[in-house]
């Protein structure tokens, strides 16, 4: 086995027992992106000297060892574009919260990630750089916005990454590239430093090859931060103690919105091979002493509309700030003259900066806000997004947890659906809800399609009870080996 | 029915440039996304509350106490355009 | 035809924190371009604001003293628009759910009191300031982010004079509140208005203009008394009210509209999700009530009760918080009120006018100031000496007694010296001498004149006159 072939954590036993030394562990990483980078690009930015940058203090836990960032998470005085044209040459003067926590706990930031246009995307198509591709078939897409994380993570370019999640934006690459992808409870992690999509949904979150690397990832970026008002003040618990425990008795609900129990009876919109999937990691986890029975979320169908109204509707105000005057992309007025002149600055530099995605999104958002609409889409949503939330609340009165398909299908080929966007905002149906209700969500591979494309099962908790995921997910692990599978690339 | 004058006053809200042929792709992009989200319109809501924001939080407030700021150079580092510690931008006529 | 006047303002006090409303930023005035800045205030890419807990206990107690209703749950909105001065292109203020709202300002106008309705007070980040070149304009972000209470009047207010007695009330209740340094000068306290005419004992409002651009009170008096004019022209050429937005002109003493283009504004206002709502108790709401300091128009109430003193010194005493309170510890120490309040309203008003300065930010202990009036009454000192020694007092913050001393300015009460003094006035002014003793009266005082140029002002006055009497 090669040293880029394991995991974080047994990376760090490794290093304990002094059986290897960080240099050789990045030593493994450049050979492996050598290899397998021009085919995957899943960065947009690499350390040239990935040495560990920041001296670690006494008692780091992770000495020296190497993460990938997304690149709409800030690094200080490095740039962060969000890839998008917008944000050319801006580096933030400043730490987002979690990069300081990683900093602290002795990471090195190892290079970052590509990603669609500001999180705006399940494909990773929409980047200003170029699409990422699947490390299982390099026709496929490897999921987004954070599809630079999942496709690095997947094809041992890096042991493990950050991301974020506002709409599944974790959780469907995760699916697609066949790795573990955490979206925490909202509040949970900082978003301190996060360029925000849409502040009310966005959570960063983990890649990891396994459980344990994600729980002992989760540790060290979570907790309260007083720069982010959203921020749960609440103690993180180890979560490394919720591995390794049995399921026998966890009620577990599949919401029959989501996934028929009845066994060849797939719902609409979702293949037979992810249907087959999910149908026998419901039995693995019958057999592990899981109960588990069907309930309903009324509201689903609501969902995606209730999505993509807040969502554009907070993006339209918080991509409002890139207008060429303090830092990235301007554009001269043109010949426009008097008072038109700033105003010509504005739009020909958000016309040259952002890309399609990024303008239909700040359209929409603007649209659902503006004057005779807002009543009608904003505020409604906001309402039904409270039903929404309150229909897993019901549930959650009487389950641990919930199972569903992280995605509908499988990764899908690049450009099937870059021409519709409508089809494009329909493959996140299953991650969406959750969000938007604030739950905590991980995916994890549970199989693989007749084409050789990563199945993911996602497994929903309670507010703040992240060990829930992790103890039912470190189980149905223990007891598969889909985790173990690597792309042949 | 979303027309190419209503794409373009949202675009103007949104002080983003496009084109004729932007104009009319998103008129018609738009359009059926607006047909998507209409759906909403099928619910009774008057009764909810709106969830503006995660209940559990409230009442989150700082000390009145004094941060460094940024070094001026910091804070222009970035800028497009400056000149004598100011951000530059095109004449601004009140 | 006479038209009615409809006066509508809106203020903008400046909190007065330490720090930027969302983040750690000193707020002081003056300091070069875009050095009180960080990344939250410069909505930089990933930022966050938190509030500031001092930004919402000022807003509540200025609510409170203007009678408003502080609302149990509020919270912040964004209003959306570009603009160079505003860093995010969205302001964070609120819209929805203010923090307070239905209050009223009672004001003193020709010797009655009347009473304008505040619609609502609400918390909101100022914006950055623009400097105007050539062809550019250059934005310091400074400001950006420093808290504002907005405080919205009704539009009950029918004249320039109103006008301008509701912002001195507010400024003094502010002042008063500690909660703003109310300087227009600096920016602490800004008020655009809305004025509009209408028929006599018409319902409905005339066509407004929104006038802005006005740095003083005076400002504010002008801008509206020349507006009214223009409009009430208007009107009376047969001419039609268009609402738009008018800058004052100061040294033209004009308004004029806008040269930017106005367009209907659609603000997209909706809940500012980085910032969770607040919630206030009831308790909470009743311990910043009951920790509100006595109001001026209260204050000045009780010191015409309490002290016998007239309107016009009462009003001189409490026009100024840290001047009321100067003359309370003063006559805790020396309970003249007639005497302390003269010397306060008089002598030391006009010290600190010339000053331009505050009682506080002066030198001066309330046992200084009454060690001098009782050494004026006890006859140790004449008034006109007493005066000379309070600017020397001032000017060097040491007491009355070492001053005196050390300058010699004493009142001579001694008959042996001020008997040689006359003597030598006598002698000096053998003229005058006889035009009194032929029974022209005037001459005394030029005598005693005399005398009290030769001391240079030390002789006692009462005493020299008698002997003076005497003598001749």
């Amino acid at each position: 086995m090669k040293l880029w072939e394991f995991t974080g954590h047994e990376l760090l036993e490794k290093l304990a027992h002094q059986e290897i030394t960080q240099e050789e562990i990045l030593c493994a990483l450049d050979k492996r992106r050598e290899e397998v980078e021009p085919k995957v690009k899943a960065f947009v930015r690499i350390e040239k000297a990935p040495a560990p940058l920041d001296s670690p203090g006494p008692g780091a836990g992770f000495p020296g060892l190497p993460i990938a960032i997304k690149d709409n998470i800030c690094i200080k005085n490095r740039p962060a574009t969000c890839a998008s044209r917008i944000l050319e040459g801006f580096k933030p003067p400043y730490d987002a919260t979690v990069i300081q926590k990683l900093k602290n706990a002795g990471f090195s930031i190892y290079g970052q990630t590509n990603m669609d246009e500001f999180a705006f995307g399940s494909s990773c198509e929409n980047s200003c750089y170029f699409p990422t591709r699947n490390p299982w078939n390099l026709e496929c897409v490897p999921g987004g916005s954070s599809g630079g994380s999942a496709a690095a993570v997947a094809c041992g370019e890096a042991i493990w990454a950050l991301g974020s999640d506002t709409g599944g934006s974790i959780r469907q690459p995760a699916s697609f590239c066949g790795v573990v992808g955490l979206k925490p409870t909202y509040g949970r992690v900082s978003r301190y430093g996060l360029i925000a999509f849409a502040s009310s949904l966005d959570q960063i979150g983990p890649f990891t090859r396994d459980i344990e690397d994600c729980s002992v990832l989760l540790k060290v970026i979570a907790g309260h931060d007083p720069k982010d008002s959203t921020s749960a003040n609440l103690p993180v618990p180890d979560f490394l103690l919720s591995l390794g425990k049995d399921i026998k008795g966890i009620k577990i609900a599949v919401p029959k919105e989501y996934f028929s129990l009845s066994e060849n009876m797939a719902l609409e919109g979702i293949t037979q091979e992810v249907n087959q999937a999910i149908g026998e990691a419901i039995e693995q986890l019958k057999k592990l002493g899981a109960k588990v029975q069907e309930v309903s979320l009324p509201h689903t169908e609501y969902a995606v509309s209730v999505y993509y109204i807040l969502a554009t509707a907070e993006a339209s105000s918080n991509l409002a700030r890139f207008d060429g005057v303090q830092y990235g992309l301007r554009a001269g007025a043109g010949s426009a003259e008097g008072a038109d002149n700033l105003i010509q600055m504005y739009k020909r530099t958000r016309q040259a900066g952002f890309g399609s995605e990024a303008k239909r999104r700040i359209m929409l958002g603007t649209y659902v806000l503006s004057h005779g609409y807002y009543e009608a889409y904003y505020l409604r949503a906001l309402k039904v997004r409270a039903l929404i939330a309150n229909d897993f609340a019901n549930v959650f009165k009487d389950f641990d947890c919930i199972i569903t398909p992280t995605s509908p299908t499988p990764a899908f080929k690049l450009g099937e659906k870059i021409q519709n966007p409508l089809a494009m905002y329909l493959s996140d149906i299953y991650t969406i809800s959750i969000n938007l209700a604030g739950l905590p969500a991980l995916s994890i591979p549970c199989g693989f399609s007749s084409g050789g494309l990563p199945i993911g099962l996602q497994i929903i908790a309670r507010s703040f009870d992240e060990e829930m995921l992790f103890r039912v997910a470190h189980c149905y692990e223990a007891h598969t080996s889909w985790h173990k599978m690597r792309p042949k690339i | 029915m979303l027309s190419k004058n209503d794409v373009a006053r949202v675009a103007h809200l949104a002080r983003i440039d496009l084109t004729e042929d932007e104009l009319k792709l998103f008129a018609r992009q738009l359009e059926s996304i607006v047909q998507f989200i209409d759906k909403l319109k099928e619910l009774d809501v008057s009764s909810i509350r709106p969830a503006s924001h995660t209940p559990a939080l409230k009442n989150v407030l700082r000390p009145d106490t004094i941060k460094d700021s940024l070094s001026k150079e910091a804070v222009l580092e970035n800028a497009p355009k400056s000149l004598k510690g100011h951000f530059l931008v095109p004449k601004v006529i009140e | 035809m006479e038209y009615e006047a409809v006066i509508g303002l809106e203020v903008h006090a400046q909190l007065k924190t330490r720090t930027k409303a969302f983040c750690g930023c000193l707020t002081e005035f003056g300091a070069p371009a875009n050095t009180q800045a960080c990344p939250v205030c410069l909505g930089f890419p990933g930022s966050l604001p938190v509030f500031n807990e001092k930004a919402l206990e000022y807003g509540m107690r200025a609510a409170l003293a203007l009678h408003c209703q502080v609302q149990g749950f509020t919270k912040f909105d964004r209003k959306n628009y570009f603009y160079p001065d505003l860093p995010k292109n969205y302001q964070i203020s609120q819209y929805g759910l203010p923090l307070a709202s239905g209050g009223f300002l009672e004001i003193e106008i020709a010797g009655a009191k009347k009473r304008i309705g505040i619609i609502r007070a609400h918390l909101e980040e100022d914006a950055g300031k623009l400097i105007h070149e050539e062809d550019n304009s250059l934005v310091d972000y400074n400001r950006a982010g420093v808290p504002l209470l907005e405080i919205v009047s009704a539009p009950e207010i029918y004249s320039p004079d109103e006008a301008y007695e509701y912002l001195a009330s507010l400024k003094a209740i502010l002042k008063y509140l500690e909660v703003c340094d109310c300087d227009m000068e600096k920016g602490s306290l800004r008020c655009d208005a809305n004025v509009s005419l209408r028929m006599p004992g018409a319902k409905e409002l005339g066509i407004k203009a929104e006038l802005k651009n006005m740095n003083s009170f005076k400002a504010v008096r002008d801008a509206l008394n020349y507006e009214l004019k223009r409009q009430k022209e208007v009107l009376e050429s047969g001419g039609s009210m268009r609402q738009e937005t008018r800058l004052w002109d100061e040294s033209a003493g004009k308004t004029r509209p806008m040269r930017s283009k106005e367009e209907a504004m659609d603000y997209r206002y909706f809940p500012e999700p980085d910032l969770p709502p607040f919630v206030l108790s009831d308790e909470e709401i009743k311990t910043i009530r009951a920790g509100l300091p006595e109001l001026p128009a209260a204050l000045k109430q009780r010191f015409i009760s309490q002290y016998g003193l007239n309107s016009y010194d009462a009003g001189v005493l409490t026009s100024e918080k840290p001047l009321a309170e100067f003359f309370e510890a003063c006559l805790r120490l020396y309970p003249r009120a007639k005497a302390v309040c003269n010397w306060i309203s008089g002598p030391l008003s006009y010290e600190l006018n010339s000053r331009n300065a505050g009682i506080e930010s002066l030198k001066l202990e309330p046992e200084m100031l009454v060690r001098l009036i009782k050494l004026v009454d006890e006859g140790a000192l004449s008034n006109l000496a007493a005066k000379a020694l309070l600017t020397e007092m001032l000017n060097s913050g040491r007491p009355a007694d070492e001053l005196m001393q050390e300058k010699d300015l004493a009142q001579v009460s001694d008959r042996k010296a001020l008997d040689e003094l006359l003597d030598k006035v006598i002698a000096d002014n053998p003229g005058s001498v006889r035009d009194y003793n032929s029974g022209k009266a005037n001459a005394l005082m030029f005598l005693l004149g005399q005398a009290m140029r030769l001391s240079k002002g030390r002789a006692n006055p009462k005493l020299i006159g008698e002997m003076l009497k005497k003598k001749l």
